[in-house]
């Protein structure tokens, strides 16, 4: 139904465009001097009709379900909800909504089946109102239009100035969605506060997400610390930074500078290449060779290394990382001015001592910034933890463990669980706002760093 | 005498210098090899990782087949009786008739076994198509189940002592029997292709998650692609320089930035929380990855549009254009091009995503494929991970083989975006 009515608006507003073309036409062809173009009066027309009726049948589209649901539940035998908390009432609902839809189970009670009854009339009744709704609309929108051609109408400046609403509604859309972010993670960061005190969350040095099954359940309430989950993606970070930072650098640099040109031209792509592998195929390359490799070498030397060490996820996430880093030292490396070059080779420097004496230092506040940046990809990371680290948070530092991060905690957290009332799923979201707030504060001053930078040469 | 006493001699400058003139050498021929050493890691990273994906992953575009002559026993499956029936045990009886020999019911289960569990319902649904089969004799050509098929793939070592391996030494005899009889082979595997998941690895396959990442990217591109040149063309062409545009700026740059999984927390918490959408749905994920994908969509447009020389905008101006003329007719098409490799390349991060879609419930288990986007299924990159995730050791070849699908379409998408460049860019 919902698209029938899409495509009755473009028809109608379709045929708004032909008709207002046909009648600035003839005005035209009356020897009229027209204000603006046929055109912009048949464009008039279309975004008239378009764009308030989309908004109506989107706004329609959301309100629709929570509105007959409520309906439905209102209707339903006085009494039939009398002490029933909210989980029951809901799962009272999707019985319904699987009856309506033709799907019994056992034999459900008379009253259920009325209600199910209602919810197919009530839902064809609002697929019909809204079809009637964008009918209506949309033709007086579009008579509307029509009444208004003529040879004074200004329809260009009407037509460009929707059009610049519209721009400016998408450029927004960015700041909605952090907003819509922020905005999210706090309202259910703050229902986690009020189950657990932001005390423990802060400097608990557990974590046990467990929530009690039974109400009298001894020894099931879950400590909800995040020092050690924080502490594992640190050592994760560290490990993956250990193998991105040298390589990364290194290759920047011998692209820079010594590389032959038509080596360059075949080295950069390649490494882009690296670049573009999604996470969750560095993911299973690390659950599918490095882990073992890492585990068969340290029984080679006798050391006792955890199936999934903090080691493999890290070392993968490093090789992640190297195009990365590799890309912003080789910018920075670009970004310093021809000059400086000049002055050290000009002084009987070697092109090593030009690079490390003079490039190298000139560039760090880039490279710094790129590695900044770094940090917050590793810490945001998740599909290579999620497959290859562990699941149990421990207060270690040693990457022969295994050890868990802030994102696969999200992600175990959330996987096949969407109540959101209780402390568990909540945790996820706490979880998240720390991760948010740790990536923007290095992000924030990461892009400064590197912006600044830039100016100074410019 | 008179000569000055021979003190040590001060050495010339050019001296110091050729003095210092090998260790200096030695040290860039060290900064250069660690440079080279460093590129050489990474290459051979990036080699290992597709090499050990192409290892593991060509076997499963093969799938061990057995060819049986079936005769449809009206006795096991009465046409009255359809869509039900005895078709494993017609199957079975028809595997028993090569191996001679087979009499008791312990021994019939386990050669049935061979077979993948899907042959009973490829003989259900021809035999349901063609009721008159019943009573013929039928040749067919079905799966055999996944320990045959790795014994065939040679992924069973036969030296392994009996009580360590999958497959015992009986069910090994047989299946030399099956050999030289010539009723096994090893085709291409379109089930890959035609089949959605399955529990089964001999009958899963990657249409569901392919056709829910088309609708996916579909929905993905539909919103990114209108609102991110929207947002590109004010901010570069119209926006007046003030604190607001620059908000958005910072705004654009700190989201292209915003780790993955905090996007799916937003569509868990506002998508499918508050509007209450569809779970699981290509919809929503084509959303969420939209919001991920705008950043990239922005930055490359505007950088697209900034590349059109300003004597084009004059040009037009000077006509008598508006500037939203000047704009729509002649920089945007002029820019189109780039905008166009900024896209493709934003649609082909999108398609590799992961995390967002895990926390909507994309990676569930879904055996049909989704026939519109509000439909439950997985995505290319979810599917992924649920093979990785699961137990059966058919799975780690098929796994391989989805991601070496999923990165070819990858390298299709970005080389259509470097091709775009290079055909239709201009120099200025």
């Amino acid at each position: 139904m919902t698209s029938l009515a899409f495509s009755l608006l473009f028809a109608l507003a379709i045929a708004g465009y032909v008709w207002n073309l046909m009648a600035a036409r003839s005005i035209r062809q009356s020897g009229a001097r027209m204000h603006s173009l046929s055109g912009f009066h048949g464009m008039y027309s279309f975004l008239l009709a378009v764009v308030p009726v989309m908004v109506l049948i989107l706004v329609w589209q959301v309100l629709k379900g929570p509105v007959i649901d409520r309906m439905v539940l209102g209707g339903l035998p006085p009494g039939t909800l009398d002490g029933v908390n909210a989980g029951a009432v809901q799962l009272i609902l999707s019985e319904i909504k699987s009856l309506a839809g033709g799907r019994t189970f056992g034999t459900p009670e008379d009253w259920k089946i009325e209600a199910a009854e209602r919810l197919v009339g009530l839902r064809q009744t609002a697929a019909y109102s809204l079809v009637g709704l964008v009918a209506v609309v949309a033709g007086g929108l579009v008579l509307f239009a029509r009444l208004r051609v003529g040879a004074e109408f200004r329809a260009r400046h009407r037509v460009e100035r929707i059009v610049s609403g519209l721009m400016i509604f998408c450029a927004s859309v960015a700041i909605f969605v952090t907003l819509g972010i922020a905005g999210s993670l706090m309202f259910e960061t703050y229902r986690f506060f009020e189950r657990v005190p932001l005390t423990e969350f802060l400097f608990g040095l557990n974590w046990e997400p467990q929530i009690p099954l039974r109400e009298d359940q001894i020894a099931a309430e879950g400590a909800f610390g995040w020092i050690p989950v924080f502490l594992g993606t640190i050592v994760i970070t560290v490990v993956a930074l250990f193998i991105a930072i040298p390589v990364g650098l290194l290759s920047g640099i011998y692209l820079n500078e010594f590389a032959p040109r038509r080596m360059r031209a075949v080295a950069k792509p390649i490494l882009e290449i690296l670049a573009g592998v999604p996470t969750v195929v560095y993911g299973f390359f690390a659950i599918l060779t490095v882990a073992p490799a890492i585990r068969s070498a340290g029984a080679a030397l006798g050391i006792d290394i955890a199936p999934n060490t903090a080691l493999a996820a890290g070392s993968v996430m490093g090789i992640m990382l190297i195009p990365f880093i590799s890309s912003f030292a080789d910018d920075a490396l670009s970004a310093v001015p021809q000059a400086l070059r000049d002055g050290a080779l000009g002084l009987g420097a070697t092109r090593a001592e030009m690079m490390t004496t003079v490039l190298f230092p000139a560039a760090i506040p880039g490279i710094v910034g790129g590695i900044l940046l770094a940090v917050s990809r590793a810490i945001g990371e998740t599909m290579i933890v999620v497959m290859a680290a562990g699941l149990i948070a421990k207060m270690t530092i040693n990457p022969l463990d295994s050890v868990t991060t802030v994102t696969v905690q999200i992600v175990t957290l959330l996987i096949g669980d969407t109540s959101f009332d209780n402390p568990k799923t909540l945790a996820a979201f706490a979880l998240g706002m720390m991760l948010f707030l740790v990536t923007l504060v290095i992000n924030v001053f990461a892009l400064r760093i590197v912006r600044k930078y830039r100016e100074a040469y410019d | 005498m008179t000569d000055i006493a021979a003190g040590p001699r001060r050495l010339s400058s050019t001296e110091t210098v050729r003095a210092g003139l090998g260790r200096r050498k030695r040290h860039q021929i060290m900064l250069q090899g660690l440079g080279l050493a460093a590129i050489s890691f990474a290459f051979l990273m990036l080699a290992t990782l597709v090499g050990s994906l192409v290892m593991t992953g060509h076997k499963a575009f093969t799938q061990t087949h057995i060819t049986l002559d079936v005769y449809v026993d009206p006795a096991e499956i009465p046409a009255a009786g359809l869509p039900r029936g005895g078709f494993r045990d017609v199957m079975t009886a028809a595997l028993a008739e090569r191996i001679p020999g087979v009499e008791s019911r312990a021994e019939l289960r386990a050669l049935g076994a061979i077979l993948s569990n899907g042959a009973q319902f490829m003989l259900r649904d021809r035999i349901v198509a063609d009721p008159s089969l019943i009573g013929q004799t039928i040749t067919m050509r079905v799966p055999v189940s996944d320990p045959y098929d790795q014994l065939k793939k040679g992924l069973i070592d036969r030296e392994t002592p009996e009580a360590f391996r999958r497959v015992k030494d009986q069910e090994i005899a047989w299946f030399d029997t099956l050999m030289a009889q010539g009723a096994i082979t090893e085709p291409f595997n379109w089930a890959l292709f035609r089949n959605a998941d399955s529990r089964f690895p001999e009958l899963a396959g990657l249409k569901g998650a392919l056709i829910g990442s088309a609708w996916a990217l579909l929905v993905c591109f539909l919103i990114s692609f209108p609102l991110g040149i929207g947002a590109a063309i004010y901010l570069e062409e119209f926006a007046p320089k003030n604190r607001v545009s620059d908000l958005i700026e910072v705004n654009i740059n700190n989201l292209a930035a915003v780790p993955s999984v905090v996007f799916g927390l937003l569509a868990l918490a506002v998508f499918l929380g508050w509007f209450g959408m569809q779970r699981s749905a290509p919809f929503v994920g084509g959303l969420t990855l939209a919001l991920m994908t705008m950043p990239t969509i922005i930055i490359a447009t505007r950088a697209a549009l900034k590349a059109v020389p300003p004597s084009i905008r004059e040009a037009a101006l000077g006509v008598g254009a508006s500037r939203h003329q000047v704009v729509f007719g002649h920089v945007l098409p002029l820019a189109m091009p780039g905008i166009l490799t900024g896209t493709i390349i934003g649609l082909a991060q999108a398609l590799g995503e992961t995390a967002p879609l895990l926390l909507i419930g994309m990676n569930a288990f879904i055996t049909s494929a989704p026939s519109t986007p509000f439909d439950s299924a997985t995505a290319l990159p979810t599917q992924i991970f649920i093979w990785a995730d699961s137990p059966e050791r058919g799975f780690v070849s098929r796994t391989s083989a989805a991601i070496l699908v999923l990165l070819t379409f990858l390298v299709v998408m970005n080389a259509l975006a470097i091709f775009l460049r290079n055909r239709f860019e201009r120099k200025w």
